[in-house]
């Protein structure tokens, strides 16, 4: 299915030619134009600045001096130094739900069919959507790096890796977003979108390396917590940004972001190419 | 001359119900067709499947030449579609919403600007270019939605129910649009509820009703099957009804309809002359009417006359 962005050539001898398909670079910069109106709605719309910029906020902050104090037995700066990089994941994977909620609004106005009823590429709404969300990760990572300035957080590390971080984490939600757009597609409602993607964050977020060390769960769990991308993507954060391994993290990190993409862009495409069928 | 739109056989159906049940259409080149039918007729399926948004389940439409199932690029590049609900983005403003779909039409970033303020020019929306959709009134949110289905100069325009709940003046003026474009060559299909809209503007109409076509022709040839207007009278007493009927039928020889609960007659009538002479012989037998007059036949009259079903529920 993959392979099906645009609809199969089937030669007939009806047409005196093969069905017209459409470039490459075409659907690229066409997936840019849309990102570009993303960008500007997103801009225009205040809660989704709420959404990016104030619950990585609280979270970091509930964490650090609500629970740090007792997770880490009063040890609050070291705890702030284990937990950021962590909390970064949190937000930003937070912040990939929001997009299947979007898309859910767009395709329930008549902006969609427009779009379907242009010669452009099947999946350039869907990717200028989600290319656009790099602009709404961005925003989240940083305010949530100058916070924990503020906060006595520091990058052990040097600024390239710190870029590095960001960068790697912006991937993590691109891929991780699918999942969403996929939802997005196949569900009506955005609050059920919002609500099903919830389902999904919180046990990945919670079972995972993030705010524990993983000594104190019971075996089960720690065997979860080693294989959960959200875990995983954490140990290449704190080693980008503390110090530490990255490699073998990471490793495992892009075969889940992969895994990610494989599995759900083939699904939303489909869905999404249902969706008024 | 060439055909700009066919259709053969096109059928599509939702579980159970059936929306198109076998649609053939041939649109010449050039030529504005409307398809007239009341709600849940098939319209919207059809424009949706000459559209390219919708697969049929069986039968085949082509836009010159061009398969719209198996070759729905080319036909895309010929089409500009305006659906019953207005497809633009309500957060951009209305030059960013025309300037995207120039960009996604391989505009450059000149051209698309020069096409918007072409584009908001024609159609009085300069004023109101830099708003918000969100602030604009339903019928510049029309106008606009016209607009952003012409960036790509369509050689093939699908309205879909364009002026329904408009108010008259911007019916007039979305009127004149379809008239221009016609006039630049464009070949048009007008789907709408209104006898009038489809007279006004079509070259030929195509009438359906579940999903079937049930009249075909131009619409002075339907006007024709329609029978004309129609003639109602209300006498004062209900008393008086039966008598009233009498003379109906003898002036008309049509056997008039009767609305019990409103003690309307109503029937077909061929003569202007017919009022007069119902005048007269009304005072001739003193009978008093509230209500006497003539009126055009409602689109439930006009499909009664062209499907010949007797039995038909009210929409």
């Amino acid at each position: 299915m993959s392979t099906q962005t645009i609809d199969t050539p089937v030669t007939s001898h009806h047409l005196p030619t093969a069905p017209l398909r459409l470039g490459l670079v075409q659907g690229v910069r066409h997936s840019l134009a849309l990102a570009g109106r993303n960008v500007t709605k997103f801009v225009r719309s205040p809660i989704s600045v709420v959404d990016v910029v104030l619950t990585p906020v609280i979270s970091l902050l509930m964490f650090v001096y609500l629970f740090g104090g007792a997770i880490a037995g009063g040890d609050t700066d070291g705890y702030i130094q284990m937990i950021v990089p962590g909390v970064m994941v949190m937000a930003v994977f937070q912040a990939s739900i929001g997009i299947g909620v979007s898309l859910t609004t767009d395709a329930s106005t008549g902006v969609f069919d427009r779009f379907r009823s242009m010669p452009i590429g099947r999946s350039v709404p869907l990717v200028g959507a989600v290319l656009a969300d790099v602009v709404r990760y961005v925003i989240c990572l940083a305010t949530l790096l100058i916070l924990a300035y503020i906060m006595g957080y520091r990058i052990d590390t040097n600024p390239i890796a710190a870029l590095a971080a960001v960068a790697f984490l912006v991937g993590f939600a691109l891929s991780f977003a699918w999942m969403s757009v996929f939802l997005g597609m196949l569900v009506k409602t955005p609050t059920t979108v919002q609500g099903l993607m919830t389902i999904v964050v919180l046990p990945l977020t919670f079972a995972s390396n993030v705010f524990v060390p993983t000594q104190t769960m019971p075996g089960w769990l720690q065997a979860w917590s080693s294989v959960n991308p959200v875990s995983l993507v954490a140990d290449v954060s704190r080693g980008l940004l503390n110090g530490g391994d990255v490699a073998g993290p990471a490793l495992g990190s892009l075969a889940w972001m992969a895994g990610m993409i494989v599995v759900f862009f083939p699904l939303a495409m489909r869905a999404y190419r249902r969706n008024n069928g | 001359m060439t055909n700009a739109i066919t259709a053969e056989g096109l059928v599509k159906r939702y579980g159970d119900m059936t929306a198109l049940a076998g649609v053939d259409l041939e649109v010449p080149a050039g030529k504005v067709i409307g398809v007239l039918g009341p709600n849940g007729a098939g319209k919207t399926t059809m424009v949706r499947i000459l559209g390219t948004l919708l697969r049929p389940d069986a039968g085949r439409a082509t836009v010159y030449g061009h398969d719209v199932v198996k070759d729905p690029v080319r036909v895309r590049r010929l089409i500009g579609l305006t659906g019953q609900y207005a497809s633009v983005d309500e957060t951009l403003t209305g030059t960013e919403n025309l300037i995207l779909l120039g960009r996604l039409l391989n505009l450059t970033k000149r051209q698309a600007k020069a096409r918007a303020g072409e584009l908001l020019e024609r159609f009085e929306l300069t004023e109101a270019a830099t708003r918000p959709i969100a602030t604009f009134s339903g019928g510049m949110r029309r106008r606009l939605d016209l607009a952003a289905s012409l960036v790509g100069s369509p050689k093939v325009l699908y309205l879909d129910e364009p002026t329904t709940g408009l108010d008259p003046h911007t019916r007039n003026e979305l009127w004149q649009v379809v008239r221009d474009l016609v006039a630049g060559g464009a070949t048009v299909l007008l789907t709408t509820q209104y006898l009038e809209e489809a007279d006004q503007l079509a070259d030929r109409i195509t009438v359906i009703d579940k999903g079937r076509v049930v009249a075909e022709g131009r619409p002075g040839e339907l006007k024709r099957r329609i029978g004309g207007q129609i003639l109602q009278v209300r006498p004062t007493l209900p008393s008086d009804i039966d008598a009233v009927a009498g003379i109906l039928a003898e002036l008309t020889g049509h056997t008039p309809q009767r609305d019990e609960n409103t003690g309307v007659l109503s029937v077909p009538a061929a003569d202007q002359l017919l009022v007069s002479a119902l005048v007269r012989r009304l005072d001739g037998a003193a009978i008093a009417a509230d209500e006497l007059g003539l009126r055009l036949p409602s689109l439930d009259e006009v499909f009664l006359a062209l499907t010949n079903v007797t039995e038909r529920k009210v929409a």
